[in-house]
């Protein structure tokens, strides 16, 4: 089995001092910046969603053993994205990718990593990306999904130039930097109005980088999303595929229907599961036409399932093999070269 | 098959798309180049008249920001939704799996050799030696 969203605790900002050189340590011991928590608000502590019941008392190697996961690509979203002087931000992050591999992924050899990036400075990613990607644990780039700018955007491309030619898949996690609206129609009142509007976010990042042409100038590049959901899947397909219809002519790199170009190169985490029961997730996939893109997930440690656990009812009994770790080696290609993450995915032990 | 005559050959302007009955058929006559097309003025989409389109070609692209214009006003684009349809072939363009609309084969003919039809024999004098406009229906 293999966990595509796995997200180890999000450290204190003091935690990065080791990793930081001598000018930025100083500017935040000076600065107290230690004192600042820079968590992302959907998993505040004590949220009920922010630890799931399930995993309570579940540290991150016991959690892999619970749910059978042989290789996690894991994570940690921490807050330090959301700083404004890029150069504080880009030396943070990079203490963040550090500190995951030195603590994490030195510990834990069933963890793989993230590099994690901002797209609000390309170049400072770029940077990041070349710094680390000859790690072989690292087998995707991150970023959060709320930007000014749609990920599709030209701006970006630097990016996935640097993801692609190293074999890194890259990936979008929900969030945000706080300073975006996170729904096109404005600005939320309420938590739960935000929480909602993350889904809606993909929706939009996929038909920008359709639009934009990101998988016909990166061929090889693979798109992970991560903690999108996957019910809104459909409609938006079949919409981007009538629209396409008409509008071809502005956008003439999109040679087949989009729900064709999307194929074996977008791929979603499997939990949140938004259907309510097996009926509906099996119409759902049905409605997909295929379960290809899947990645099983458990999210760890955020509240998506109940005692049920995270595969849940109604997913095919064809589909599971895929879903528990072959879509996975498509999605990753570095994965799919590394013989742990093969071991892992054709596993087939069942979750207890 | 009755022969139907559409109009006078001289009477078109080049890349005019004009909306024709014909045995009780609403035809899409476009002329391009001095090459006449008719299409069933129906959509096969929605049912809009093709008629109230666009000559359109097509854009091939190599990637994003590559455009090239090909086969410039041998495409009609539908008013409604924009599909593009092969005026010669009546294949959409847009979803050539998909969709197909009935290309009819008009062709320029000699006046004398015309069986005209209703709309010929009221509007178009027989004495002129001119070229009109043709189509067989059934």
């Amino acid at each position: 089995m293999i966990d595509a969203d796995f997200h180890v605790p999000q450290c204190a900002v003091g935690d990065l001092l080791p990793y930081l050189d001598d000018y930025w340590r100083a500017q935040v011991v000076d600065r107290e910046l230690p004192s600042m928590p820079f968590r992302l608000s959907s998993y505040p502590a004590g949220s009920p969603l922010t630890v799931n019941p399930e995993m309570r008392e579940l540290g991150v190697s016991e959690a892999l053993d619970t749910y059978g996961v042989k290789l996690a690509v894991s994570s940690m979203l921490h807050g330090v994205v959301g700083l404004h002087n890029p150069d504080m931000r880009a030396a943070l992050m990079a203490a963040v990718n550090d500190h995951l591999a030195a603590t994490w992924l030195a510990q834990e050899p069933r963890l793989r990593g993230s590099i994690y990036v901002s797209g609000e400075d390309p170049e400072a990613a770029v940077a990041e990306i070349e710094r680390l990607a000859g790690d072989a644990r690292f087998v995707q780039v991150l970023m959060l999904a709320m930007q000014d700018l749609p990920q599709g955007h030209r701006r970006y491309w630097p990016i996935y130039a640097a993801a692609e030619r190293h074999g890194l898949a890259v990936a979008i996690h929900a969030g945000g930097l706080y300073r975006l609206p996170p729904s096109v129609a404005g600005w939320p009142s309420y938590q739960f109005e935000d929480y909602v509007a993350q889904s809606q976010v993909f929706e939009n990042i996929l038909v920008s980088f359709l639009g934009e042409g990101v998988f016909q100038k990166f061929p090889d590049l693979k798109l992970v999303f991560l903690e999108s959901g996957f019910g809104w899947l459909p409609t938006t397909l079949w919409r981007t595929d009538k629209t396409w219809r008409g509008t071809r002519q502005e956008v003439p790199w999109l040679d087949r229907r989009p729900s064709e170009i999307v194929k074996g190169r977008v791929f979603l985490s499997l939990q949140p599961v938004d259907m309510p029961g097996p009926e509906e997730l099996a119409r759902i996939l049905a409605h997909i036409g295929t379960t290809e893109m899947l990645l099983f997930s458990t999210d760890y440690p955020h509240r998506q399932f109940g005692p049920e656990g995270p595969l849940p009812a109604g997913l095919p009994e064809a589909a599971l093999p895929g879903i528990r770790g072959e879509n996975a080696l498509n999605a990753y290609p570095r994965l799919a070269r590394d013989p742990a993450a093969k071991a892992a995915a054709a596993s087939l032990e069942v979750t207890p | 098959m009755t022969r139907h005559v559409l109009a006078k050959v001289d009477d078109f302007a080049d890349r005019e798309v004009r909306r024709i009955e014909a045995g009780g058929k609403p035809l899409c006559v476009a002329k391009v180049d001095g090459r006449f097309f008719a299409l069933i003025d129906r959509c096969p989409h929605g049912g809009a008249p093709l008629s109230g389109g666009r000559l359109t070609g097509t854009v091939e692209s190599d990637g994003p920001g590559d455009y090239r214009l090909c086969r410039r006003d041998e495409m009609l684009k539908c008013p409604w939704h924009g599909w593009e349809f092969d005026l010669a072939t009546g294949q959409s363009w847009s979803d050539p799996k998909a969709t197909r609309t009935r290309a009819l084969s008009p062709e320029a003919m000699q006046g004398a050799e015309v069986v005209k039809g209703p709309y010929v024999a009221e509007t178009i004098p027989v004495e002129i030696d001119g070229t009109y406009l043709v189509v067989d229906l059934p």
